[in-house]
C-alpha cells in the first residue's frame, strides 16, 4: 500500500476521530482548569479512575450511561479533592496535582483488586456501539469519520461546542477565564474566586474522567492496567498547542490522533518491516514535540496560571 | 440645588478600628461624605488610607465600627454589597486583566453570573454613552495589556461608574500618572461631580488634594487628627497637619560644577518596540552638579537610565568615562566605575521581594569583598554592612532578616538609597526616585541627593514632576521621542517653557541653527 493512500481512506479518519474522542474529553477538562487559573496534573490518574468506574459501572449493571454518570462523579469528586488543596489551601499545583495521579491510579488498581479478586482476564462489558448518523454517515471518506462513531464521541464534538460557547459568550465564562488572568479583578467585582476556580477544577475534573471512561467504554469493552498510558499528560501539551482556545485544542486531539493512526497503518506497510516499530510508535510523540514548539510560540498564558490567590493579602 | 439637598450625607462611617497583629491601622476613624462633594484623605504611607478605603469597600472587615451608604448599613467583609450599595472603587494597583478586552473587563461581574448569555451589543453601547458622558475615552476592544496606565485607569473608573456607582474611591489615582493625563482625570471628576457623584480621594500630593477637593481628612498613625477645608487651608498646614511636624523641604544651595565624568558624544540605540531608541545624544555629568531629564514617561528615558545603567550599549556615538571609552560597558562594569543606579520601579528592578534587607542590601556587590571571598559569602559581613544602612537612613523594619516585601514604599527606597549611596559611588542615576513617596520621605531622598553632590558626586536625576527637576537640577534637558534639549541652567526656564520643549517643540529650530 502506498504510504500516502493512508490519507484517503475512509477507516484512517474513521480511527483518527475514535482515537482522538478521550483526548477531546480530558483536553476541554484540562482546558477549563487551566483558563480558571489551576493546572490540574490530576488529569492522569483521574482519567485511570474514570477508565475504571465507568466501565465498572456498566458491569455492575448501572447501564452504559449509568457507568459515564459514575465516572464523571468519581472524576469530580477527585477534582474537590485537587481544587480544595489548591485553591483555597493554596498548595503547589505541581505536587497536589501529581499526588492526586499517584492516588486516583493506585486506588483504582486497588478497588479492580478488591472488586474482582477471583478473575485472571478482565470481564467484558457490553460497550458503545457505533451509531450511524443517517444521511450524512454516507458522505465519502469524511462521512464514516464523522458520522459513523459511537455515541460518546458525538457528546465530545458537543462538549468542545459547549465549553468554547460557555467560557467565550456567557458571564460565567468571563468571570472564569478572569480568573485565570488576575484573581484580584475578579475579587474586585464581588465575585468569589475560591467558587470559581474550584467549580472549573470539579467540572473539569469530570470531563477528563469521561475521557477515560471512554477508553474502557467505547473504544474497547474491558478495563486494563497502563490502559491510559500517558494521554493524560498529552491532554496537558494539546492545551498549550490550542493555545487555551478549544477550537485549536480540538484540531490538536485530531491532529495528534491522526498520526497515531498513521504510525500503526505504517507499520503494515513494506518500510514497516525494515524499520523497528518502536520508532513509529514515537512517531506522533515526536511529531506533536515539533507541532508544539510551532504552534505555542506566540500563545498567551493565562496569566494567573498558578498562582495562588488569598483574599486579604496585603 | 437646595441647602437640604446639598447637605445628604452619601457615606458615614463611624468608629472605624482595625488592627494587623500589634500595628494599630485605623484607630476609630469617623467621617461623612456628602452628595457631591470631594473629601481627600490625606496621610503619609502607612497612616492608614488604603486600610480604612478596603474596609469601606468591604475588602477587610473591621474590627470594630460601621459602615453606612445611603442610610443603609452595610455587612462587613463584602464588595459585592458595596458594589450594590453604589460603592465604586478605583485601586492604586489596577484590578485588570490584561488579557482581556476592555469591554470584557467592565462587564466582568455586572451581569447575572449563571444567564445563559452574555448581552455585548447592550454593554458596548452602554460603555459608549458613559464614555461620552464623563469624557473617557477608550476603545471597547483594545486588549487591556496594550493599553497605557492613563488609559487603564479610565478603564478602572468606567468599570465603577458601569456598575452605578455613586460614590467613588480613587486610591492614589495620580501616583502613575503623567501630568497631562492627571489633568484629563480631574475634568474627568469635575463632570462626575457636577452629576451627583461623590468622590473620596486619596493622595499624599498636597497640590492635587488643593486643586480637587472641596474637604481634607488628615490620618496619620491610623487616626483622624484634623480636618479642614479646601478654601480655609494652605498645603504647608496641611504638610505640617500630615507629618505631624512642622515640614521644610532641603535648601538647595547653588553648586560650582567639577570635571566631566561621563560623557555622552551624539549617542544613538535602537528602537525598542514602540519606544524610542536615542537619537544623537549629547550629554555631560559633572562632578557636583545635579542635570535633570524633564520629559513625558516613554520619550527614551528608559533608554538613557539603560545606557548609563550599562543595560545596553551604544549603537553609534561614544560613551566616555572619564575620557576613556569603556571597551566593555554590563552592569557589572557601570557598578565597579562607580555608578549607582536608584531603578525606576523599585519593586520590579529594584528589589527581589522575598529576599531579606540584608540580601537585597548586597545584591549589587554580593560578588565583591567583603560579603564575598574564594567563593563564599560572608553573611556576617553582609549583615553588618545591612544594619548600618538600616541605622544611618532610617529604614523603619524589625530587623535586617525581614522579607523587603513587608516594607513600606519609602522604607524600601530608603534601603536602596543606602545601598547605591553608602560606597561612595562618582556618578548617581536617580530614575524617578521620589515616585509613590510621601513628603516626609521626598524631602529626606532630596536631602540625601543633595550631600551626594556636595560630597562631589555627578547626579543625573530623571523625573516626570517637573516640580521635583526644577528645584534640584542645576541643569536641565528635556527629552522627547529620543532627542535631548540643550542644557538649560537653573532658573533659566520657567515650567510653561519646559512644557514646550517636552511637548516636541523647539528641537528643529535647534538642528537648523546647528547646521
Amino acid at each position: 500500500m502506498d504510504i500516502l493512500e493512508i490519507f484517503l481512506t475512509a477507516s484512517f479518519w474513521t480511527a483518527a476521530i475514535r482515537i482522538a474522542s478521550p483526548l477531546i474529553f480530558a483536553t476541554m477538562g484540562e482546558l477549563i482548569c487551566e483558563r480558571a487559573g489551576v493546572l490540574n496534573l490530576g488529569i492522569e490518574g483521574i482519567m485511570v479512575a474514570g477508565a475504571f468506574t465507568g466501565w465498572f459501572g456498566a458491569y455492575m449493571g448501572m447501564g452504559l450511561w449509568g457507568g459515564v454518570a459514575l465516572a464523571m462523579a468519581t472524576g469530580m469528586l477527585f477534582g474537590l479533592v485537587h481544587s480544595t488543596l489548591t485553591v483555597p489551601l493554596g498548595l503547589s499545583q505541581h505536587v497536589v496535582g501529581l499526588g492526586v495521579t499517584l492516588l486516583a491510579t493506585s486506588l483504582t488498581y486497588f478497588c479492580y483488586r478488591v472488586a474482582l479478586p477471583e478473575v485472571t482476564s478482565p470481564p467484558k462489558i457490553e460497550a458503545f456501539q457505533v451509531w450511524e448518523v443517517p444521511v450524512l454517515s454516507e458522505i465519502p471518506v469524511l462521512g464514516p469519520a464523522l458520522f459513523a462513531q459511537t455515541p460518546l464521541t458525538y457528546l465530545a464534538f458537543a462538549t468542545v461546542a459547549v465549553v468554547a460557547y460557555g467560557l467565550y459568550r456567557t458571564p460565567l465564562g468571563l468571570a472564569i477565564r478572569a480568573a485565570g488572568e488576575n484573581p484580584a479583578a475578579v475579587a474586585a467585582q464581588g465575585l468569589s474566586v475560591t467558587g470559581l476556580r474550584m467549580g472549573a477544577v470539579i467540572v473539569g475534573s469530570g470531563l477528563m474522567a469521561v475521557g477515560g471512561a471512554f477508553l474502557t467504554m467505547s473504544a474497547f469493552d474491558s478495563f486494563f492496567f497502563e490502559m491510559v498510558n500517558g494521554r493524560g499528560w498529552i491532554c496537558i501539551a494539546l492545551v498549550v498547542f490550542g493555545a487555551w482556545r478549544p477550537g485549536k485544542a480540538l484540531l490538536g486531539a485530531i491532529l495528534f490522533a491522526a498520526f497515531d493512526a498513521f504510525q500503526i497503518r505504517l507499520q503494515q506497510t513494506p518500510l514497516g518491516a525494515q524499520v523497528p516499530y518502536q520508532i513509529f510508535l514515537m512517531l506522533p510523540y515526536f511529531l506533536s514535540i515539533l507541532a508544539l514548539v510551532a504552534m505555542s510560540r506566540r500563545a498567551e498564558v493565562p496569566a494567573a496560571l498558578m498562582v495562588p490567590f488569598n483574599r486579604g493579602d496585603r | 440645588m437646595t441647602g437640604a439637598e446639598a447637605a445628604q450625607v452619601v457615606l458615614r462611617l463611624d468608629g472605624i478600628t482595625k488592627t494587623f497583629g500589634a500595628l494599630v491601622a485605623n484607630d476609630n476613624v469617623s467621617l461623612a461624605l456628602e452628595k457631591g462633594e470631594v473629601i481627600a484623605l490625606l496621610g503619609e504611607n502607612g497612616a492608614g488610607k488604603t486600610t480604612l478605603m478596603n474596609i469601606l469597600f468591604g475588602q477587610y472587615t473591621a474590627d470594630a465600627g460601621t459602615v453606612e451608604v445611603f442610610g443603609q448599613r452595610l455587612p462587613p467583609g463584602t464588595p459585592r454589597a458595596a458594589l450594590e450599595a453604589g460603592v465604586g472603587m478605583v485601586h492604586q494597583h489596577f484590578t485588570l486583566a490584561d488579557n482581556l478586552s476592555v469591554l470584557d473587563n467592565i462587564v466582568l461581574g455586572a451581569e447575572r453570573l449563571w444567564s445563559a448569555r452574555s448581552d455585548r451589543r447592550g454593554a458596548r453601547a452602554r460603555v459608549a454613552a458613559l464614555a461620552e458622558r464623563f469624557r473617557l475615552r477608550v476603545d471597547p476592544d483594545a486588549r487591556v495589556g496594550a493599553l497605557t496606565v492613563g488609559e487603564r485607569q479610565r478603564v478602572e473608573i468606567l468599570k465603577a461608574l458601569y456598575r452605578d456607582a455613586r460614590i467613588l474611591i480613587l486610591d492614589e489615582p495620580t501616583a502613575v500618572l503623567t501630568p497631562q493625563e492627571t489633568d484629563d482625570l480631574f475634568d474627568t471628576l469635575r463632570q462626575a461631580i457636577a452629576q451627583g457623584l461623590s468622590v473620596v480621594f486619596i493622595s499624599h500630593k498636597l497640590h492635587e488634594v488643593m486643586s480637587i477637593a472641596h474637604r481634607v481628612l488628615i490620618l496619620r498613625h491610623g487616626k483622624l487628627v484634623a480636618e479642614r477645608q479646601v478654601a480655609r487651608t494652605n498645603p504647608r498646614e496641611l504638610a505640617s497637619l500630615m507629618v505631624g511636624a512642622e515640614v521644610t523641604a532641603p535648601a538647595v544651595a547653588p553648586s560650582e560644577p567639577g570635571a566631566s565624568i561621563l560623557h555622552l558624544d551624539a549617542v544613538s540605540t535602537p528602537d525598542r518596540g514602540s519606544a524610542p531608541g536615542l537619537r544623537d545624544v549629547t550629554l555631560d555629568l559633572r562632578a557636583g552638579q545635579i542635570v535633570g531629564l524633564a520629559g513625558v514617561s516613554g520619550n527614551g528615558q528608559a533608554e538613557l537610565a539603560a545606557l548609563i545603567g550599562g543595560l545596553c550599549v551604544p549603537e553609534t556615538g561614544t560613551l566616555r568615562l572619564d575620557g576613556e571609552s569603556p571597551s566593555r560597558w554590563t552592569p557589572h562594569e557601570a557598578v565597579q566605575s562607580g555608578i549607582a543606579r536608584i531603578p525606576e520601579d523599585r519593586h520590579k528592578t529594584g528589589t527581589i521581594a522575598d529576599f531579606t534587607l540584608t540580601e537585597n542590601a548586597i545584591l549589587e556587590c554580593y560578588r565583591d569583598g567583603p560579603f564575598s571571598a574564594r567563593g563564599w559569602m560572608n553573611w556576617r559581613a553582609a549583615d553588618r554592612f545591612a544594619r548600618g544602612v538600616i541605622d544611618s537612613y532610617d529604614v523603619r523594619c524589625p530587623g535586617p532578616g525581614t522579607r523587603i516585601r513587608l516594607l513600606s514604599g519609602g522604607n524600601m527606597q530608603k534601603l536602596i538609597l543606602g545601598r547605591v549611596l553608602e560606597p561612595g559611588p562618582r556618578i548617581i542615576l536617580a530614575n524617578q526616585p521620589v515616585r509613590g513617596l510621601d513628603i516626609g520621605a521626598v524631602n529626606y531622598v532630596h536631602g540625601r541627593l543633595l550631600e551626594a553632590r556636595a560630597r562631589g558626586a555627578a547626579i543625573l536625576l530623571i523625573s516626570e514632576d517637573l516640580d521635583e527637576i526644577m528645584r534640584l537640577s542645576d541643569v536641565i534637558h528635556v527629552i522627547s521621542e529620543g532627542r535631548l534639549s540643550p542644557g538649560f541652567a537653573r532658573g533659566s526656564m520657567g515650567a510653561a517653557e519646559l512644557g514646550v520643549w517636552m511637548a516636541g517643540h523647539g528641537f528643529d529650530e535647534e538642528t537648523r541653527h546647528a547646521s
